[in-house]
């Protein structure tokens, strides 16, 4: 799997580089700036972007810039967003196209190898991945109202977790219960939501997405 | 009949003010007596209060200038010291203004009478013109003694047909000028009042200085305060979890041959230390200068800040650029400020706030349908808020009545960045 990095810190890329390759990652070319990242994702058209929203030269949200005209010139261009905090307005801005292939993690998740490149291979398959933190703060906003009062804790635990993009395999396992009785909670979900019920896992999520955003 | 009401309106309220110039007179004297008497000791008794009724009368006629003639006049005194009787009595002698009011008692009047009663002389000779020549006689040699009386009118000698007739349009003309000049003559007064009660240009940069003194010690104050709660939250936050995250790492160095497991147990509570420690650190951050400010502008900013708002906030933004990084920093501070008082103390459900740029100013309205009941003089965060906003000139208006909503309007002369 071909990747672009873009991480304006040399120790941050160079650590994301060993890490990548560590995983079996082949990287296309790793960038440090804004300019550089729209030409290296247009030129190498990646299976996933890696990118550090904040770049030079202006240091303000350039990377995050960078990436929604990438997608714009090449739509569904699958891209990771990492970023020291986590901020509703740029993960509505990520997934306003409404095609799959984003995530936007904080780069602290770094830390956890594991978790992060399964994050990563996500998104590269046209998944989601977004920051428990923004879905937390996603699901906190909407709680007090109905329907979303409706639901149950266990049954909030499951919209958290398949707002971050994960699939049933992962919630289960993550919740240990078997994949039957999260299929059950996710029906009951989108029952009570008023969500019309759909089989495929990605377009799943962004339903659920879009319901929260709404 | 708008321009009859208007005109009848000015007249009467010059008459109204005319009525009012004799009592300058008594005070006038008494004051000047009282001082004389000040150093006989008995004298501040006379001076003291004559003083506060000279106050009194003079700020009754800079409210009436600006209502009735149009010309507000700022109050243009020093503000009392903080110190004593004897303080407030140097302060009443020294301050320039007591003596211009002083000069008004005496100049009002003559000019403040002329000017107030100025229309309703016009007003009476354009009657007594217009009708001379229905009132005049002719048998006779002269004149009929009636209710318009007297031989002549203007200095036109009223001995002939002729000369009664002329006089109908003067009579008119007056009346016209009335018509016409009562506004100017109001104006004229107002002026009046305003170059002897309104402050000078020197009490007025005077008064600047004194206003900007106070903000910058409260901006300076402030700055501190936010200093101390820097260095207070990282010594407690992120700086001791580094210490324990580097005892753990020295610890699992140590047992990394004899007991792996131990070790690996300790390395997984310093990873942990380390994303809590960012956590916090993201944290302070947010409180210092939220990144969506300096990356985005207040517009976005405020759209984020509206997005993790509990409440349902709507936001409304016109700036047609960047403004100042330290108004932007205030202005977003106010309206966090705003929204978590909606949210904490109002029990509101939905909030509006509004950013516009306009004529060189930055107007903020931040409303909620609590219940209301708001004081500004009570909340210290409204009067952070204030004291904020001070720094940069900017004002606060707060409309909170019991039962809601509240309606939070702010203004801060800035420019913007295109």
């Amino acid at each position: 799997m071909r990747v672009v990095l873009a991480e304006d810190l040399f120790l941050l890329r160079d650590g994301l580089v060993r890490l990548l390759q560590a995983y079996g990652f082949e990287i296309a070319e790793a960038v440090a700036d804004g300019p550089g990242l729209i030409r290296a994702l247009v030129e190498h058209r990646p299976d996933v972007a890696v990118v550090d929203v904040r770049l030079p030269p202006s240091f303000t949200d350039e990377g995050l810039q960078a990436v929604l005209e990438a997608r714009r010139q090449v739509p569904g261009l699958p891209v990771l967003v990492l970023s020291q905090y986590v901020e509703q307005l740029y993960a509505r801005e990520l997934l306003a196209d409404g095609s799959a292939g984003v995530g936007y993690l904080l780069k602290d998740r770094v830390f956890n190898g594991d978790q992060f490149i399964e994050a990563v291979r996500r998104v590269a398959g046209g998944g989601t991945a977004l920051d428990p933190e923004v879905v937390s703060q996603l699901v906190a906003r909407r709680s007090r109202e109905e329907p979303l009062g409706r639901l149950t804790p266990r049954e909030r635990e499951v919209l958290e977790l398949m707002a971050e993009g994960r699939s049933n395999a992962a919630i289960a396992q993550r919740l240990f219960v078997t994949e039957k009785a999260v299929g059950k909670h996710i029906s009951s979900i989108f029952s009570k939501l008023d969500l019309a019920p759909c089989d495929d896992d990605n377009r799943r999520v962004l339903a659920v997405l879009a319901y929260l955003n709404g | 009949m708008a321009l009859a009401r208007r005109t009848g309106i000015g007249l009467l309220r010059g008459l109204a003010l005319a009525l009012l110039t004799p009592l300058g007179m008594p005070l006038f004297v008494l004051r000047i007596f009282g001082l004389i008497l000040v150093p006989l000791g008995m004298g501040l008794l006379v001076f003291v209060p004559s003083t506060l009724a000279v106050r009194a009368l003079a700020n009754l006629h800079r409210r009436l200038a600006g209502q009735w003639l149009g010309v507000p006049v700022p109050q243009p005194y020093l503000p009392p010291p903080h110190r004593g009787v004897i303080g407030l009595v140097k302060r009443m002698v020294t301050d320039p203004a007591t003596w211009r009011d002083q000069l008004w008692l005496l100049l009002n009047v003559p000019v403040g009478f002329f000017l107030g009663v100025l229309p309703l002389g016009l007003l009476a000779n354009g009657v007594r013109g217009v009708l001379t020549p229905f009132a005049w006689s002719p048998n006779g040699a002269g004149p009929r003694p009636g209710a318009l009386g007297g031989v002549d009118y203007v200095g036109i000698p009223l001995t002939s047909r002729e000369n009664a007739v002329a006089a109908f349009p003067i009579g008119l003309a007056f009346l016209v000028a009335l018509v016409w000049l009562t506004p100017w003559i109001q104006r004229l007064h107002g002026r009046f009042h305003h170059a002897l009660l309104g402050p000078t240009r020197r009490s007025e940069l005077a008064s600047r200085v004194r206003r900007l003194t106070e903000t910058r010690a409260d901006a300076v104050d402030s700055s501190a305060a936010e200093l101390r709660r820097i260095e207070r939250d990282l010594h407690d936050g992120a700086q001791a979890r580094l210490v324990a995250m580097g005892m753990n790492l020295g610890a699992a160095e140590r047992l990394l041959d004899e007991d792996p497991a131990a070790a690996r147990a300790l390395l997984v509570e310093a990873r942990e230390a380390s994303v809590a420690a960012l956590q916090e650190l993201r944290n302070l951050v947010r409180g210092i200068h939220p990144p969506v400010l300096s990356d985005r502008g207040l517009g976005d900013a405020v759209r984020a800040l509206a997005l993790a708002s509990p409440l349902r906030v709507e936001v409304e933004v016109e700036l047609p650029g960047r403004l100042d990084p330290p108004v932007e920093s205030a202005a977003y501070f106010a309206v966090a400020e705003l929204l978590t008082n909606a949210t904490k103390h109002a029990g509101a459900r939905q909030a509006w706030v509004d950013l516009k740029h306009e004529d060189g100013v930055l107007r903020m309205t931040v409303a909620d349908d609590g219940h209301g009941g708001a004081d500004p003089s009570l909340g210290t965060g409204l009067r952070g808020i204030e004291r904020r906003l001070g720094t940069f000139d900017g004002t606060i208006f707060v409309s909170s009545p019991v039962g809601g909503p509240t309606v939070v309007t702010m203004e801060v002369p800035c420019t913007v960045r295109r």
